[in-house]
């Protein structure tokens, strides 16, 4: 990677954290919220929780990546199913879409604690928020491209005796490709928020179980620790679909 | 095998408009027979429903006999006004999809097109993506691409139109013993007299939508020689006018 591509956030998160760590350790931020100053934690303090309970934390972050990647996997399977089942039928998206949409407006945080109670403290209630909420923006994004295939270039392959099959993985899916993973990168931004939720509402590991001990023992180093991991977890999963876009979709 | 194209009483329109009328038209094999008409008469829609992308309001078409749209699509190649390259494909895959359509292994089928890639100038380009190819270049892996299907009509719609004058009169001095070669019947859509009248055996020229055929001209591509030869001795001058004036004639208000 060349340094314009990754130098300019660097500077910028740098900057940001020495603003942080002058305006925390110098108790200036506690003074303005009017708050202890253990409630204020500095950069340095929260890289210093992060560094003594890594074992801790890390074995928080394998179950949440876990929860993470099945989830994401369900929706990518999920969504680019329903796209397909749209695409080949107008009758059924004209049926089906409402309902995509209607996906969306569940309010997870509500819906989160029923489904503990209906699939248990496993894995499958935190799998299914995830899933639901990285559903949409790949089915929607998928179907998008899909739709935006070239008619002329169907008729071309068609008179070239293409099966309908061939058109769609000769023509279809890599026209749609580009917005597949458009939808893949929003998804992956958002499945970390859902993970979250799920341990919420009711979990015996995972970072946001973590949080929320933490944030009920006023331990907001390692709270901010745990919301740091959670950010690689997502900004590390974004670069992985970024990268694979760039290796499959050579042409754009 | 050529086949023969025939048209019978053909009448075509979108809702209320009426886009052709009732027109007759008979290609024999291996003929070449240019359309040649205004923007809007008809002419594109025309070739579609000779390869079965479309059927007509009224008439029929039928090749070598054949009047079934599945038919028709199996017996014609359709080359659409933009050449349509699949852009994540390199010159020689493109040029190679109707072998592949077909059946081909992927190897096969490429070997099949390589050949026209040499045959046709286009060796060293094999591996170049469509975006790296000139517009003259694209359009010749776009002939390429229809020839290779093997089959025994093709319908060209306005091939070399999204091209410039000087890369116009190349590819036609090229195209010409192309089709030749390709021994198929084609039914040529273009708006360009000279591009008429130096590919095709016959001309027929049509008036503005609703399409109609007014006059039929027999064309230079029996003469043979040189292009720029052919395009500027006496009797093509006349036919160039004959044309023109035909044209303009149907414009005219």
């Amino acid at each position: 990677m060349k340094a314009r591509t990754w130098l300019p956030p660097l500077v910028l998160l740098a900057l940001l954290c020495g603003l942080w760590q002058v305006a925390a350790s110098s108790g200036f931020m506690a003074d303005v919220l009017g708050l202890e100053s253990f409630l204020v934690p500095s950069p340095s303090e929260i890289a210093d929780v992060l560094w003594t309970d890594r074992v801790l934390i890390l074995q928080n972050a394998v179950p949440t990546l876990v929860e993470i990647l099945a989830g994401f996997g369900l929706a990518l399977a999920a969504g680019l199913g329903v796209a397909v089942l749209f695409r080949g039928s107008d009758l059924v998206r004209r049926a089906g879409y409402p309902l995509v949409v209607a996906s969306q407006t569940i309010p997870v945080i509500v819906i989160a604690p029923i489904l503990v109670v209906w699939f248990g403290y496993g894995i499958w209630p935190k799998l299914l928020i995830i899933a639901l909420i990285c559903f949409f923006p790949i089915a929607v994004n998928t179907l998008d491209g899909l739709r935006s295939t070239d008619p002329e270039a169907v008729r071309m392959m068609r008179s070239l005796d293409a099966s309908r099959a061939q058109v769609f993985r000769r023509v279809e899916v890599p026209t749609a490709l580009p917005s597949v993973f458009t939808g893949a990168r929003i998804a992956a931004a958002v499945a970390v928020i859902g993970a979250v939720f799920g341990e919420w509402a009711g979990s015996e590991e995972g970072l946001g179980h973590l949080i929320l001990q933490d944030n009920a023992q006023l331990m907001t180093a390692r709270m901010f620790a745990s919301v740091f991991v959670l950010s690689v977890i997502a900004i590390g999963l974004y670069a992985l679909i970024a990268l694979l876009e760039r290796a499959i979709v050579r042409w754009r | 095998m050529p086949a023969t194209v025939a048209a019978r009483g053909l009448n075509h329109s979108f809702g209320s408009l009426d886009v052709l009328v009732d027109l007759d038209l008979e290609a024999a094999p291996g003929e070449v027979v240019a359309l040649l008409g205004p923007s809007g008469c008809g002419k594109s829609t025309f070739l579609e429903i000779v390869c079965g992308l479309a059927s007509p309001s009224g008439g029929s078409v039928t090749i070598a006999g054949d009047g079934t749209e599945a038919g028709r699509l199996a017996a014609c190649a359709w080359m659409p006004q933009r050449d349509c390259l699949l852009p994540w494909y390199s010159a020689l895959d493109n040029a190679a999809l109707a072998p592949r359509n077909q059946g081909l292994s992927r190897s096969e089928a490429r070997a099949r097109a390589a050949e026209s890639f040499e045959h046709f100038g286009l060796d060293g380009f094999e591996s170049a993506m469509p975006d790296e190819l000139s517009g003259g270049m694209r359009q010749r892996v776009a002939f390429i691409r229809t020839l290779v299907s093997g089959k025994p009509v093709l319908l060209l719609d306005e091939p070399l139109a999204a091209l410039d004058a000087i890369t116009r009169a190349e590819l036609q001095a090229w195209l010409a013993p192309v089709l030749a070669e390709s021994g198929a019947t084609v039914l040529l859509v273009t708006h360009d007299v000279e591009e008429a009248g130096f590919m095709a055996d016959r001309i027929v020229v049509l008036s503005p939508r609703p399409g109609r055929i007014v006059a039929e001209f027999e064309g230079a591509r029996g003469a043979g020689g040189d292009r720029a030869e052919v395009v500027s001795s006496p009797s093509f001058n006349a036919l160039r006018e004959n044309l023109l004036e035909t044209l303009l004639a149907g414009v005219a208000p």
